[in-house]
């Protein structure tokens, strides 16, 4: 089975879990005077949920068939360990770390590890570059963010 | 009409006047570059600025030119970095992005402004022309219909799916419609799907949505596929800026429809730019010769400019509902609304007469403010396209970085950044399968308006009997219905013909 059609099974199955809670676990919450009007805030999910289990089933069906596209896909994943898979499984992970280290450890020292630690991943070894444009550009984006804009961002680690 | 003009035109061409366009339209262009900060922040960040001003005409002017500044920037990123921060351009980069990666980021940017403009002028011509007369008709729009217009937006997708495609993005939309429902509805008091998740109890945002769907999977095939950036306008070439004759008879007639008609749609309170420039994008991809339409989504003139000139007109219609009834059509003029009111001007029926300098001055700072924009913009795109010759080692992680900062900025919440993250890698995977990504974040953008409506035009007529009782309804459902159904009709008789089956009639 390609991987269009695995794909809709997993929409299909998120559906039928969505249906499942649409129809048996909403309406019981209601309470009595809501109930008198003509819709209810399970409606809606009830008829969107009947919608996306048949539109999955037709793909995992093939009910349509496409036509054979002889065009190259962007990135073939039949292939995916042709490409560069670490990199850009590395940031994927840096960018979970960012967002669990930028409360505890500050703006600005998760956000310019964040930047230099990325372009090292990708292969930049011109440190002496890399470092100070970091730096410059995490403290230009908080000044701005801070000062200028007014939304609080906690610039250093917790225990200052 | 004329004296109201002169008197306009009076007060918009002060010295101080023109000093307060050109700042704003600065100002709101380098802001709106930032993927998470839209007009409408931008303006709001500005209220207190335009009211020490004092004069409402000056303030309504500087407001004004950040206004039109901020959907220009947004398109910027939009092309540049495949980063819409509004939902108004998201479909500036079905076709801008393309182009940037064709190497052609400066025409695209040229083709933006342009559209951007002639939009903005079309719609400001109009919206002196109709003013008076349109807000009689914006009020027969009751949310049956509103309902029902968003449901003729929705089947548009049909648009967006190639022949053989229209299950997936059929699919692709109830998914975002499904996403939509997460949360606390505005009617309905009561959180649902929330899984017991606090984080969840104000739904999914858009704007993570937004960048978890286009930029983050794009930044990851970047990184996948090194010789990707390196065919995406590595030289940046500056000599692409100019646009072709030939590419001008084609953009021109594209511009005189969208902005008409996004100036129609943008007059509805609620509809607005988002609405106005995937209807925009849709319509005009349906009326295109075959070949043209093959280049939709990769990259076609005509798909750029068809949203950028609807998104820009709609912007100025909808300042019809709110000079004339006082009623804001959309968020933005909300704010702008309210900065109004501090500048104790109050909008209505009565504002045409009781200050007719206000409501010409803004009219007229809406030219004003196109033309300064087109002038400061053009000069300055060779080096905004720039953007894209920085070396992929320090643009790949700023870009990511840019993205975090957009959807944290907007909730101040951590976990947002983790959704973020994990939508990016789902919505990566759907790309690796050919799934449509587009159909999903309308689908989103318009669930909670779809749903609000539908059920309140429910509770109004106590039952689904609107459809019938309401001839407008029924035919813009219609219209939905035959959007859907017909390319999958003509796919199916396409097919069938190339099998040498005689297809009757």
């Amino acid at each position: 089975m390609a991987l269009d059609r695995w794909i809709a099974f997993v929409i299909l199955c998120v559906s039928v879990v969505y249906a499942y809670a649409a129809f048996f676990t909403m309406d019981q919450l209601l309470p009595p005077f809501m109930q008198r009007n003509p819709i209810w805030p399970s409606t809606f999910p009830k008829v969107l949920s009947i919608m996306a289990i048949a539109a999955s089933l037709i793909i995992v069906l093939g009910l349509e068939k496409a036509p054979d596209s002889d065009k190259e896909p962007d990135i073939d994943y039949r292939r995916l360990g042709d490409y560069e898979l670490i990199p850009a499984l590395t940031l994927l992970g840096l960018m979970v770390a960012y967002a669990l280290l930028l409360r505890p450890a500050g703006f600005l020292l998760a956000t310019s590890g964040f930047l230099i630690i990325g372009a090292v991943v990708l292969g930049e070894r011109k440190l002496h570059i890399l470092i100070p444009v970091a730096c410059v550009a995490t403290g230009f984006v908080w000044y701005l963010v801070e000062e200028v804009l007014g939304i609080f961002l906690r610039p250093l680690p917790f225990f200052f | 009409m004329i004296e109201g003009l002169l008197i306009g035109l009076g007060a918009a061409f002060s010295l101080q006047n023109l000093i307060m366009v050109i700042a704003g339209c600065l100002i709101g262009t380098f802001i709106g570059m930032l993927p998470g900060l839209g007009p409408m922040s931008i303006i709001a960040i500005m209220i207190p600025v335009a009211i020490t001003i004092g004069d409402p005409s000056a303030a309504l002017i500087l407001l004004a030119g950040v206004y039109y500044g901020a959907i220009f920037g947004g398109s910027t990123s939009s092309i540049l970095l495949n980063a819409p921060g509004v939902a108004g351009t998201v479909a500036t980069s079905f076709d801008g992005y393309p182009m940037a990666r064709k190497g052609q980021a400066g025409k695209a940017l040229t083709i933006a402004a342009i559209a951007s403009f002639c939009g903005g002028t079309i719609g400001a011509i109009l919206l002196m022309a109709f003013a008076p007369m349109l807000s009689t008709v914006a009020l027969l729009f009751h949310s049956a219909e509103y309902f029902a217009l968003m449901v003729v937006g929705l089947s548009a997708i049909a648009a967006f799916a190639g022949t053989g495609n229209v299950a997936k993005a059929v699919l692709m939309t109830l998914l975002g419609l499904i996403m939509a429902t997460v949360g606390e509805g505005a009617l309905f008091n009561m959180p649902r799907f929330t899984m017991g998740m606090m984080d969840l109890q104000s739904g999914f945002s858009f704007i993570t949505l937004a960048m978890a769907m286009f930029a983050l999977p794009e930044a990851i095939f970047l990184v996948l596929n090194p010789a990707r950036s390196a065919q995406g306008g590595g030289n940046g070439k500056i000599e692409n800026l100019r646009i072709t004759r030939e590419e001008g008879r084609k953009i021109a007639p594209v511009i005189g429809r969208q902005s008409v008609q996004g100036f129609f749609i943008g007059v509805l309170p609620g509809a607005g730019a988002t609405i106005a420039s995937f209807l925009g994008y849709a319509v005009e991809r349906n009326i295109a010769s075959k070949e043209e339409q093959a280049e939709f989504g990769k990259g076609s003139v005509k798909g750029l400019a068809a949203p950028e000139s609807a998104n820009n007109a709609a912007c100025t219609g909808s300042f019809v509902p709110l000079l004339t009834l006082g009623i804001p059509g959309s968020g933005t003029t909300a704010i702008l609304l309210g900065a109004l009111i501090a500048l104790n001007v109050t909008p209505g029926p009565r504002l045409m007469l009781d200050e007719p300098q206000i409501f010409w001055a803004v009219i007229i700072s809406m030219y004003i403010g196109n033309l300064v924009l087109l002038i400061l913009n053009l000069p300055l795109i060779p080096y905004i396209a720039k953007v894209l010759t920085i070396p992929r080692t320090f643009l790949i992680p700023f870009i990511l970085f840019f993205t975090l900062m957009g959807s944290y900025i907007g909730q101040n919440n951590a976990t947002e950044l983790l959704i973020l993250v994990g939508m990016g890698v789902c919505a990566t995977i759907l790309r690796f399968a050919d799934y449509p990504l587009a159909p999903l974040l309308i689908g989103f953008i318009l669930g909670r308006m779809l749903e609000d409506n539908f059920a309140r035009s429910m509770q109004l007529y106590d039952g689904i009997g609107f459809v019938l009782d309401r001839p407008m309804t029924l035919g813009l459902l219609v219209i939905a219905g035959l959007l859907v159904i017909v390319p999958s009709y003509r796919a199916r008789r396409a097919k069938a013909r190339q099998k040498g089956v005689a297809d009757g009639d």
